[in-house]
């Protein structure tokens, strides 16, 4: 690949999904693009290249967005974000939304499915706790491709090994042959649907959890701030907004503040000023009169 | 540091989970079967076992058993780490007091991953 051929990629791609490509990213290029070459005949990179500058070949430049785009993902990823979701965000959201007992939960970077499917398994095991409460989780990524694997939930074996407790894959997955499916009811929980988190998502209505974890790094910070704005448009002051473990809001946006204490958790900044939402939240809202309705 | 018993009859297998453990600070002593596993458990009791299923002499699953029912043998933190990979076995591993279970073959991130789950790490 000629600097030259490089130089169109990134911006290529930075148009069509925002991704910021480093001059140091070759091998990866080279790593995801290559399998594309020989799948579609192309046999170089060159070749691929080349074809994307033609443009007229559909099939293959959501190819190599997908390919460029897609993140290695495993169950409870980090861990500490679903300790949160337990022990901070559904006590607030639980005594917060008392009268309404519904619950909807964004993830805004899906990718296999292993995130969604995640939080699906803690709302089972918090379900006791959620006496008739709808909840609802919406799992979006910008690959067609990923979002059919999330969807028909089968991982292999290498796959629910890692992060996912021996107890909850007997508990919710099914053996097919060499993998494993998660059930048909944990399945039913999700709704998939594609999107590009460079494009509008106010058609998605209100949320009041999102997780948009370890997507933005490969955004510039224009794009980024950008982004965290509209992300925040679609929570309720009272809403959480996760990131993931190595990211930050500072110097981005105003829109979101951290929560004291918990890494990789934001709410809105009036929520935050307000009493820290998570700690003072339940209690106001008992005593606010909220709790009467139940 | 923290010691940990493996237990496999294939010495390439006890020396790739070695390799893996010792990285992450434990201190490996290696039986070849579940007997040998046994003897090492009444001298010292370890603080974890990365423990196979199909053996000769004692099997997994029954030094699992006889391991529960010794003094003190409630302790160990039990990693199963074996090619039985049906529900069937993986439950019945977990009613013998396994607290991990991993399906071979296996690799250092799910060793890590597993071992962090059970609080090993």
């Amino acid at each position: 690949m000629t600097p030259g051929e490089f130089e169109f990629l990134k911006t290529f791609l930075k148009t069509r999904s925002g991704l910021v490509l480093s001059s140091d990213k070759q091998y990866l290029v080279e790593s995801r693009l290559l399998p594309i070459a020989r799948s579609s005949k192309l046999e170089t990179l060159s070749a691929v290249i080349q074809t994307l500058q033609r443009g007229s070949n559909r099939t293959l430049e959501t190819d190599v967005i997908e390919a460029m785009t897609t993140n290695e993902s495993f169950f409870f990823r980090d861990k500490t974000p679903f300790d949160h979701f337990k022990e901070t965000m559904l006590p607030a959201l639980k005594e917060a939304r008392a009268s309404r007992r519904q619950l909807k939960i964004w993830c805004a970077a899906a990718s296999t499915g292993q995130e969604p499917y995640s939080l699906g398994i803690c709302l089972k095991e918090e379900a006791s706790k959620l006496p008739g409460w709808r909840t609802r989780i919406l799992g979006t990524d910008l690959s067609l491709e990923v979002l059919e694997k999330a969807k028909a939930g089968l991982y292999s074996q290498f796959e629910v090994q890692r992060g996912l407790p021996i107890q909850m894959l007997l508990k919710y997955f099914d053996q097919k042959g060499d993998m494993w499916q998660i059930t048909a009811e944990m399945r039913s929980m999700i709704e998939w649907k594609k999107l590009n988190l460079l494009e509008s998502f106010t058609h998605l209505g209100e949320f009041d959890i999102v997780f948009c974890r370890n997507v933005l790094i490969y955004f510039d910070q224009t794009t980024k701030s950008e982004i965290l704005g509209r992300l925040a448009k679609t929570l309720p002051d009272d809403g959480f907004l996760v990131l993931g473990a190595a990211e930050t809001v500072v110097g981005l946006t105003d829109a979101f503040k951290p929560v004291p204490g918990k890494r990789g958790l934001f709410q809105k900044k009036q929520a935050v000023q307000a009493g820290t939402g998570s700690a003072a939240g339940p209690r106001l809202a008992v005593g606010g009169g909220v709790g009467f309705r139940r | 540091m923290k010691q940990c018993l493996v237990v496999d009859d294939s010495s390439v297998i006890r020396k790739v989970a070695r390799r893996i453990l010792e990285d992450m600070n434990f201190e490996i002593t290696e039986a070849e079967d579940g007997q040998q596993a046994l003897d090492a458990c009444r001298s010292t009791m370890p603080d974890a076992i990365l423990l196979d299923w199909n053996m000769p002499v004692m099997d997994g699953l029954e030094f699992l058993t006889s391991l529960r029912a010794e003094d003190g043998g409630e302790s160990p933190v039990v990693v199963f780490c074996t090619t039985e990979n049906d529900v069937a076995h993986i439950a019945r591993a977990i009613r013998a007091g396994a607290n991990e279970y991993i399906m071979k073959p296996f690799d250092r991130e799910i060793v890590e991953a597993k071992f962090q789950e059970v609080g090993l790490i």
